[in-house]
């Protein structure tokens, strides 16, 4: 049994008041462990983006717990969320948000930045980084210089570098074609499975499934099925359903 | 270099037509201020200038005069009283007054007369650059300054006019020695001074008193005072103070470079808070990144607070420069700009502060910054 980074108990988020009052989360019970990547699953509106928030230490929810890496959210203030989201939490966005005037080698740093890490190594653990992800010769490109596949990359590379136990990826392949696409899910396979990180996708697409330890379906705000994805099968595929 | 730095540097320069507004904006204030205080500091200059160049250890003056140029009249009395008092080396009577400068084409100009004994060197013309300050005991002889050339009808030295139905020959030019009120500062030997003034042999404007080494000056001013109350006895740089509290608070002038002082200060601070805060609109997504990435909300300001900091020293540079050139430009003019370095260190200070004001409204933005918008652009 793999270690678990994030435990959730019966949360509730209620959103909005009166009329516009709406339960974006009912009773979300859930699991995620370290060396896992699970895909959460669901239509539009299901309440994928509320829970990968909640995850992610960005809203609190209504009612039920949330303990990440053993850490209770529950009556944090912001400040208090942003901590444990900058010693736990890495991010990667469908739409990158890179900073433009920032080189890949600064974007990437950026994260150590807000830890507080800012000795020599900085710079070089954030080159490290983006040798992982495949970007070494790109250290001192600006995000306009680089394609979709690879902007996606640096914000990998940004995520990873702080050795974050959890990765919260929000529809990391939609801006991509199907090649980089397989790319990303495979940096993200192998922060999983090779550096024991948990790694949570929220997606639409089916073809990222062959990565995938879980995939927990959401719909109304309930969980409403979960099972074991492609990866549970065959590690890392060779082939998949991108670009096919 | 400290990325925030690097950051903030990057968000200030990336838009240049904005980089450009808001220097624009500094420069401005910071320039309109500089040159209010720089006028406001020569104004206070000007105003004391004879009281600045006379070898006076205290001064003896009618109660209740305002300024040097205070018309009011002293009795002479007054100065045999002040050699009775111990301490005291001399005590040389100084005759001032307004009249009139008939130039050789018959026109009339207003001129202030400045009489001293000579041989006491106690207020002489300074900065002499044509002629000699002691032919000014010769028979009608008199000390202009050569930038009033024009107002006073003459070329050079020797050049005649008259004065009150008096000829004068100027014997001495002297250089830089204006008048803020524009009507020039003619030299002379006293005893002349009273015939174009005026001024009465048993009277003075002001007495200078020179004391004896050693004396003390506190106990000397309180000897000299408790003899008449009809004088008041000043050291010099009281009676400076009382001049320029007179010329720059008495008449307004001061509060009126004051008031274009501030309204330089509001407009710059608008300026810059408004650049400032639309720059870190447009971030914003980039800010709430941040904010995602665990950021605290210390950090954003800290990137903030940077490129307002940089706003203000390159503005502060370019202000600088475009100073310097208007010292530069006014240091013959009737009124000069003065920029000492503790206006510069001011200023700076004054600059850093507008700017890190006008952060206010940005950061206040980036405060309610909610990190989940990056989840939804």
């Amino acid at each position: 049994m793999s270690d678990i980074v994030v435990e959730t108990h019966a949360v509730t988020k209620t959103l909005g008041s009166g009329a516009a009052r709406v339960e974006a989360l009912k009773d979300v019970s859930m699991t995620l462990r370290a060396g896992e990547l699970t895909l959460l699953m669901g239509p539009s509106g299901s309440g994928k983006t509320t829970l990968l928030l909640i995850l992610g230490c960005m809203l609190t929810p209504t009612a039920g717990e949330v303990r990440l890496c053993g850490t209770p959210t529950a009556g944090a203030n912001t400040e208090d969320l942003a901590r444990i989201r900058r010693e736990h939490v890495g991010f990667v966005f469908q739409s990158y948000h890179l900073f433009p005037t920032l080189t890949a080698a600064e974007n990437v740093q950026l994260a150590l930045d807000v830890r507080g890490d800012r000795d020599r190594t900085a710079r070089e653990r954030a080159c490290a980084a983006l040798g992982q992800v495949g970007l070494a010769h790109k250290i001192r490109s600006y995000p306009r210089e680089l394609s979709g596949g690879e902007q996606q990359r640096v914000a990998i590379a940004r995520a990873i570098v702080a050795n974050p136990s959890l990765i919260l990826a929000d529809e990391p392949t939609a801006a991509l074609d199907g090649r980089n696409g397989q790319g990303i899910m495979k940096l993200l396979a192998e922060n999983a499975h090779q550096r024991g990180r948990a790694v949570m996708v929220v997606t639409h697409d089916p073809r990222v499934m062959p990565f995938a330890d879980r995939i927990i379906e959401i719909e109304d705000g309930r969980l409403t099925h979960e099972q074991p994805g492609g990866a549970k099968r065959v590690r890392l595929p060779k082939a998949t359903a991108f670009g096919a | 270099m400290a990325l925030q730095f690097t950051l903030a540097s990057r968000n200030l320069f990336q838009d240049r037509l904005r980089f450009v507004a808001t220097m624009i904006g500094i420069v401005f204030s910071v320039v309109l201020v500089m040159v209010q205080m720089g006028l406001f500091l020569g104004f206070g200059r000007m105003v004391t200038t004879m009281i600045d160049h006379a070898d006076a250890d205290l001064w003896i003056v009618p109660r209740g005069a305002k300024c040097f140029e205070d018309p009011s009249l002293l009795d002479l009395r007054n100065r045999d009283r002040a050699l009775a008092v111990d301490g005291i080396a001399d005590a040389v009577p100084l005759v001032i007054g307004f009249a009139d400068w008939r130039l050789k084409t018959g026109e009339m100009t207003p001129i202030f007369v400045v009489g001293a004994d000579l041989r006491d060197k106690t207020l002489q013309p300074w900065n002499v650059v044509e002629g000699k300050a002691d032919s000014l005991s010769a028979q009608g002889a008199v000390a202009a300054d050569r930038s009033y050339f024009g107002r006073l009808g003459i070329s050079g030295l020797n050049s005649t006019a008259q004065i009150r139905g008096h000829d004068v020959k100027v014997a001495a030019l002297t250089d830089g020695i204006r008048s803020f009120t524009t009507t020039p500062y003619v030299f002379v030997d006293l005893r002349r001074a009273r015939n174009y003034t005026g001024i009465p042999a048993q009277k003075a404007s002001h007495i200078i008193v020179r004391l004896a080494p050693g004396a003390d000056v506190e106990r000397v001013r309180q000897g000299l005072q408790a003899f008449s109350s009809d004088i008041e006895v000043l050291t010099p740089e009281q009676f400076g103070d009382r001049s320029r509290s007179f010329w720059l608070f008495g008449t307004g002038a001061g509060a009126a470079l004051f008031a274009g002082a501030l309204l330089g200060l509001i407009v710059g601070t608008v300026i810059v808070a408004q650049t400032l805060y639309s720059s870190t609109k447009d971030h914003l997504n980039e800010f709430a990144t941040l904010r995602a990435m665990g950021s605290s909300n210390q950090y954003i300001y800290r990137v903030i607070i940077h490129q307002a900091l940089l706003n203000a020293v390159i503005g502060f540079v370019i202000a600088g420069v475009i100073g310097a050139m208007v010292v530069q430009a006014t240091a013959k003019s009737a009124l000069p700009i003065v920029i000492t370095p503790t206006l510069v260190g001011g200023l700076l200070l004054l600059t850093v502060v507008m700017c890190v004001v006008s952060a206010i409204a940005a950061i206040a933005r980036v405060t309610r910054i909610d990190p989940a918008v990056v989840f939804t652009r």
